[in-house]
């Protein structure tokens, strides 16, 4: 059966801050094995392609956690809708962009998505995680925690509305 | 062979257009273009920024972690570090022949990374140029334009890549991190479970290759004018190629030919490949410029990729990719075709060869045997070649007496094309860039051709906001006259 939350974490743990997500992921997986809890689907990747959107079938809730340069710090939570308009780069998609390839693979409305974003600064190969981005790391576990205590649209659009830094 | 437009006379006199980073493209590339007062291109090159750091960042490190750490390198082709990094290492542990089970769980870890690669490049990085124009509507040339317009092929594409990355799931043990390839051998075979889990699925992704193949050559048919000029230069190709001279992209030994198809070398052992190849610095560019040392490195630059791969053989190794490799030599009129667009042809073509493949090792018992590992003699040096999706890749270790590695060397696809990309770029300024005012669909022209290579620049971060696309116009003096950006994800 198909865990109705899956949270997927993009990043590579050789590129100093672009490790967040893995070990934010690696953490969460301790910990929901502590509490037994088998609802909760953890996926890693390096980047977010088309074929994640096969992923998204049959879940109810869908968090993309990644690593970003232009956040607020600690990090950002927030709702996302799909979007057609951001596959203008790279080989890489956009959360937002996944979203729209849903619904032009399956033709139907894809499951809410957020995307937890944590302020990194540097990403180059072979650094390691720095001091700013290990402080982000812990304040976006404990949020993580909290947010994994309800797994409803309507509990986390109250995270993501009333989120304050 | 000549580098025209590579220096120009007086730069200082002349204005700047810069591309940086082109888009669609893994890493960062700049196109700077120098123009002079009358829009005629004067000067136009390709900077690539290579981050060599990662030979460096290997050494120091146990042989045996390399295969998988190499895998951090390229979020985009992880697979193929991966096998040529265990190739290498299957020398140093003394493995000069792996067993039957583990050479074939390694190619179709290999075809899988091929088919899904392949069908990313082409469905979703050069489908909206080719289906709806370079100069389209620049809000729908990409994937969800196409996605909207033509759903099946889009949905398609998404399939084929999930394909893919379930038969490197099955044969790495993981989606990403894989270990499934080790020195010596690989850790695990298929289950029986896991064989007749991707047995059905195959024919129906045979015949979307097949599709895939007939949509790229009614392309080319349809206006062969446009596809067989657009930024086409003369060059020379090099590939491995197997036994017999067929078509192979896990293992073989180097061919290369000149421009007019003629064979310059044949049967070379790639373990010695620093006699064949040099890397020539330039000034103005982090990434060197490899040429054959036989013809210089005024005439001895070449490409890579599946343009190469497919001419450099005598034959694919499958029926239907081979009868389709037929239809593309009958259209080339029997002589090497150089068109870059024709890179997506020939990738089509592979992309079928790879689905062929798969299903013929999924026939095979040996996949799910239990002989995984060979072993021998320890040695301390040696070179791991395959053809990567978008063409050879060279690994190179030198492993001391305490097991740590002492000397790396890489020499990526994207490197071996570099001197080539430059022409392409060239070719595109001149033709269709040259005398007139730039717009954005002028330049995605540029881009255009770039992609056609598949270029991808080892860089596996992403991180949000972090590669916006700028383009600066200059005068002669260096005072910006516009600019335009796109909005990065």
């Amino acid at each position: 059966m198909v865990a109705p939350t899956l949270i997927i974490g993009i990043g590579n743990e050789s590129r100093g801050d672009d490790a967040l997500a893995p070990l934010l992921l690696r953490e969460l997986g301790t910990w929901l094995t502590e509490i037994r809890e088998s609802q909760v689907e953890l996926l890693e990747d390096f980047q977010l392609q088309v074929e994640h959107a096969v992923d998204l079938l049959e879940r109810e809730l869908v968090l993309f956690i990644d690593a970003g340069i232009d956040t607020a710090a600690p990090y950002s939570f927030n709702r996302i809708r799909p979007d057609s308009g951001q596959a203008l780069f790279s080989h890489a998609l956009a959360p937002e962009t996944v979203l729209a390839t849903y619904m032009q693979v399956y033709r139907q409305e894809p499951p809410h998505a957020f995307v937890l974003c944590l302020r990194g600064e540097q990403f180059e190969l072979g650094k390691s995680l720095s001091v700013q981005a290990t402080s982000h790391l812990q304040a976006a576990c404990t949020f993580m925690r909290k947010l994994l205590q309800e797994t409803s649209p309507a509990a986390w659009d109250e995270h993501a509305t009333n989120f304050l830094t | 062979m000549p580098h025209q437009l590579e220096n120009a006379e007086n730069p200082e006199k002349l204005r700047r257009v810069a591309i940086d980073p082109v888009s669609r493209v893994e890493g960062h590339g700049k196109v700077t273009l120098l123009l002079d007062e009358d829009n005629k291109v004067r000067q136009a090159r390709l900077h690539i920024v290579e981050f060599r750091g990662f030979e460096k960042f290997v050494q120091g490190r146990p042989y045996w972690e390399v295969p998988v750490m190499v895998q951090r390198l390229c979020g985009i082709c992880p697979v193929s570090h991966h096998i040529a990094a265990s190739k290498a290492m299957d020398l140093i542990v003394g493995a000069k022949r792996l067993t039957p089970t583990a050479e074939k769980i390694r190619r179709l870890m290999h075809y899988g990374q091929i088919l899904q690669s392949h069908a990313l490049h082409f469905f979703h990085l050069c489908s909206p140029d080719l289906l709806f124009g370079f100069d389209s509507e620049m809000s729908k040339r990409n994937i969800v334009g196409v996605a909207e317009k033509y759903p099946d092929t889009a949905r398609q594409g998404v399939l084929l890549r999930k394909f893919g990355q379930e038969v490197i799931r099955h044969t790495a043990g993981k989606r990403i991190h894989g270990t499934g390839s080790v020195p010596g051998g690989v850790n695990k075979s298929l289950t029986v479970a896991e064989r007749d889990e991707l047995l059905r699925d195959i024919y129906q992704i045979i015949g979307w290759g097949r599709d895939a193949v007939q949509l790229v050559r009614e392309l080319h048919n349809r206006n062969p004018a446009l596809y067989n000029s657009f930024g086409t230069f003369r060059a020379n190709m090099v590939s491995l190629v197997g036994d017999n001279g067929v078509h192979d992209l896990y293992h073989g030994t180097l061919r290369g030919r000149d421009d007019n198809g003629d064979v310059l070398f044949d049967g070379e052992d790639y373990q010695d490949y620093s006699e064949l190849i040099e890397e020539e610095v330039k000034p103005w560019s982090y990434m060197k410029f490899p040429y054959l040392r036989s013809l210089g490195h005024k005439h001895g630059w070449y490409r890579v990729g599946p343009l190469s791969r497919v001419q450099n053989c005598d034959a694919m190794p499958t029926p239907l990719a081979e009868q389709e490799r037929r239809e593309f030599l009958d259209y080339s009129g029997g002589m090497p075709l150089h068109a870059p667009l024709a890179y997506h042809w020939t990738r089509m073509i592979e992309l079928l060869s790879a689905a062929e493949t798969i299903k013929d090792l999924l026939h095979d018992d040996d996949i799910t045997g239990s002989e995984l590992m060979a072993g021998g003699d320890r040695e301390q040096e040696g070179v791991g070649v395959i053809e990567a999706p978008r063409g050879t890749l060279i690994h190179h270790y030198r492993v001391d007496e305490n097991d740590l590695v002492t000397m790396c060397n890489l020499i990526v696809s994207t490197t071996h094309n570099n001197q080539a990309m430059n022409e392409a770029v060239r070719q595109v300024a001149r033709r269709y860039l040259s005398g007139r005012e730039i717009t954005e669909g002028l330049l995605n022209h540029i881009e255009v051709v770039i992609r056609a290579f598949d270029p991808c620049l080892s860089c596996a971060t992403h991180a949000l906001g972090k590669m916006p696309l700028q383009v600066e116009l200059l005068d002669a003096e260096g005072k910006q006259l516009s600019t335009l950006s796109r909005t990065s994800p």
